[in-house]
């Protein structure tokens, strides 16, 4: 290779080294300023003192728990929009729209979603602003990862599989829920943890659907309205009256929903790259 | 037997269409909040398509209520481009990098990582633009206020990045490897053999990737909430604050009146992100459909 040559794969490798070095850089400031933050009280304790003291739980509960009644609703959802895909509708126009339709909600912006769930679930449909109507609104922004998640994992089962299960007699839903749904069972997983892994930090979607600024008490029913902990480093950086007393707490909370969001996605690929290697035998 | 098989069919079908259901649903429900616009006489005295968009003013606020979409668009015109400026030349040469001369076991380890971008949530993002990248830019350009459209834009760059890179990462993957050989085999370097075959051959996907990368900055929220500023002005100095249109429909809808002109207002503005993003995405899926069959052969 000739020098100047050289000089333009440096150049391209200086690209990645700039974008893995301000990924670090992230995570060594929210680290290293979060750090020092984080205790158990701090994870335990709801905020005191006009939101100046005390510690994130009722934040991080009602993130948990609007994650948690998502994935009620979209891990059926995805994986079965999957299996129809994979399974039923290959060939079928049907299978078309769906797809076309799919690769549209991976699109939309998220703050479209939220005018959306405000729109149909807490108005149209009367559920209010609160944990159910977040949840059905972020499950929606998530479904395509646990679809694309479950369809690569079906793709994978050998044909042979299913050919062995129907020529024992077994019907397609049998062959399906025996034979191809047990087979896919890590791709699920993987979709459904990065499901949670993006729908934990999503703001923009419950900003009118159900989160608070403070709540004095823990949401009850799923009609309530709930503290997030995105949208408590939101307010806590921008509409808090003393934004520098404040910073230690904004950066525990960051570092709290990085190592949540981090751990999951990190546990996400790790499932699929030995999956994909198993494949490979 | 035959009738559980045909239950089974049935409500895998019904689950599957809800993808459908809700894409049709998102366009009609935010369709149907913004149509007073055009046919409520009450609310087209204060808002209508001649005031979003032949006036100046973004002033929902007061006695008179402006309600121009001009720099909200201006504004989210900035960012965007600023992300773009920042983010293509990044993800370009890093996709290169990884496609064409990485050594595998490297590869292997970059991609992860750069896709691990994408895993952390916008709000962290814009928290990391308002405690650092501000400083960086105040320091740089010695800037008045540290929010400004190069901010939001260079914090939006993050956001672009796992998406424009993995797209054209692809793209240059799917040039087939006879392309390459033969260009070697005539001579070329292995440089002149990316610039001269394998990119021209992936322009469709690289494009389509550019394509994606400036509607997820357009649609971005909570980083441009948080470190743009939210000025709604018309200036040409991109180290001026801005406001865009996510970020507007986010600060004001918490506060408006069900059914006011505000409130139809703010819809119309969702409605109008949501048109151009759906464009965007349709074209850049096209762009990619036809790049791919190219590449296998197919015409």
């Amino acid at each position: 290779m000739r020098f100047r040559e050289k000089v333009y794969v440096f150049f391209t490798a200086l690209a990645v080294l700039i974008i893995v070095g301000l990924l670090f850089y992230i995570i060594f400031d929210i680290v290293k300023n979060g750090i020092r933050v984080i205790s158990w009280e701090f994870i335990s304790q709801p905020p005191r003192e006009g939101m100046t003291k005390g510690g994130i739980f009722p934040a991080l509960y009602g993130t948990l728990l609007r994650t948690l009644l998502m994935l009620i609703f979209v891990v059926p959802v995805g994986v079965f929009t999957a299996v129809y895909l994979n399974e039923y509708g290959s060939g079928k126009n049907f299978s078309k729209w769906i797809r076309l339709a799919i690769n549209n909600l991976a699109s939309i912006p998220s703050i479209v979603f939220g005018l959306f769930g405000l729109g149909f679930f807490v108005l149209f449909l009367r559920l209010g602003a609160g944990l159910l109507s977040s949840a059905l609104t972020v499950g929606l922004l998530t479904l395509p990862l646990v679809v694309v998640s479950t369809e690569e994992a079906l793709k994978a089962v050998p044909n042979s599989y299913r050919e062995a299960g129907f020529a024992l007699g077994a019907t397609k839903w049998q062959v399906i829920r025996m034979i191809v749904l047990p087979q896919a069972l890590p791709g699920i997983l993987t979709g459904a943890i990065l499901s949670v892994g993006r729908g934990m930090g999503e703001v923009a979607p419950i900003l009118f659907t159900g989160v608070a600024y403070y709540l004095p008490y823990l949401p009850s029913s799923v009609f309530d309205q709930f503290m997030d902990l995105g949208y408590h480093i939101y307010i806590m950086t921008t509409q808090s009256f003393n934004v520098e007393l404040t910073k230690p707490i904004q950066y525990g909370s960051t570092l709290v929903l990085l190592i949540l969001t981090f751990s999951l996605n990190i546990i996400a690929i790790l499932i699929r790259s030995k999956m994909r290697r198993g494949r490979l035998g | 037997m035959e009738a559980k098989e045909r239950i089974a069919y049935i409500v895998v079908s019904l689950l599957a269409s809800v993808a459908i259901v809700s894409v049709i649903l998102i366009f009609v429900f935010i369709a149907k909040e913004s149509l007073p616009v055009f046919f409520n006489p009450e609310i087209k005295k204060e808002a209508n398509l001649r005031i979003f968009f032949l006036t100046r003013d973004w002033q929902p606020i007061g006695l008179e209520p402006k309600y121009s979409f001009l720099p909200l668009i201006v504004g989210t015109l900035k960012v965007t481009l600023v992300a773009i400026v920042v983010a293509l030349p990044l993800s370009l040469g890093s996709a290169i990098f990884t496609a064409e001369f990485a050594p595998r076991r490297l590869r292997e380890i970059i991609k992860p990582i750069i896709e691990l971008f994408s895993a952390i949530p916008s709000v962290v993002l814009g928290f990391f633009a308002l405690m650092v990248i501000a400083s960086w830019v105040q320091d740089i350009f010695h800037t008045s206020s540290r929010l400004n459209a190069v901010t939001a834009g260079f914090a939006l760059a993050f956001a672009v990045i796992p998406i424009t890179y993995t797209i054209c990462e692809d793209a240059l993957n799917t040039v087939p490897r006879e392309l390459k050989e033969a260009s070697i085999a005539l001579g070329a370097t292995k440089w002149q053999t990316t610039i001269k075959v394998v990119l021209p051959s992936a322009s469709g996907g690289i494009f389509a990737g550019i394509m994606l990368g400036l509607a997820r900055a357009m649609g971005e929220t909570m980083i441009v909430l948080m470190v743009s500023g939210n000025a709604a002005q018309i200036t040409w100095s991109f180290l001026d604050s801005v406001r865009t249109i996510p970020a507007t429909i986010a600060a004001e809808m918490g506060e408006v009146a069900f059914g006011s002109a505000h409130y139809v207002t703010l819809f119309f503005l969702g409605l109008l992100l949501f048109s151009i993003t759906f464009i965007i995405n349709y074209i850049a899926s096209i762009l990619l459909e036809r790049t791919q069959k190219r590449l296998r052969g197919e015409r």
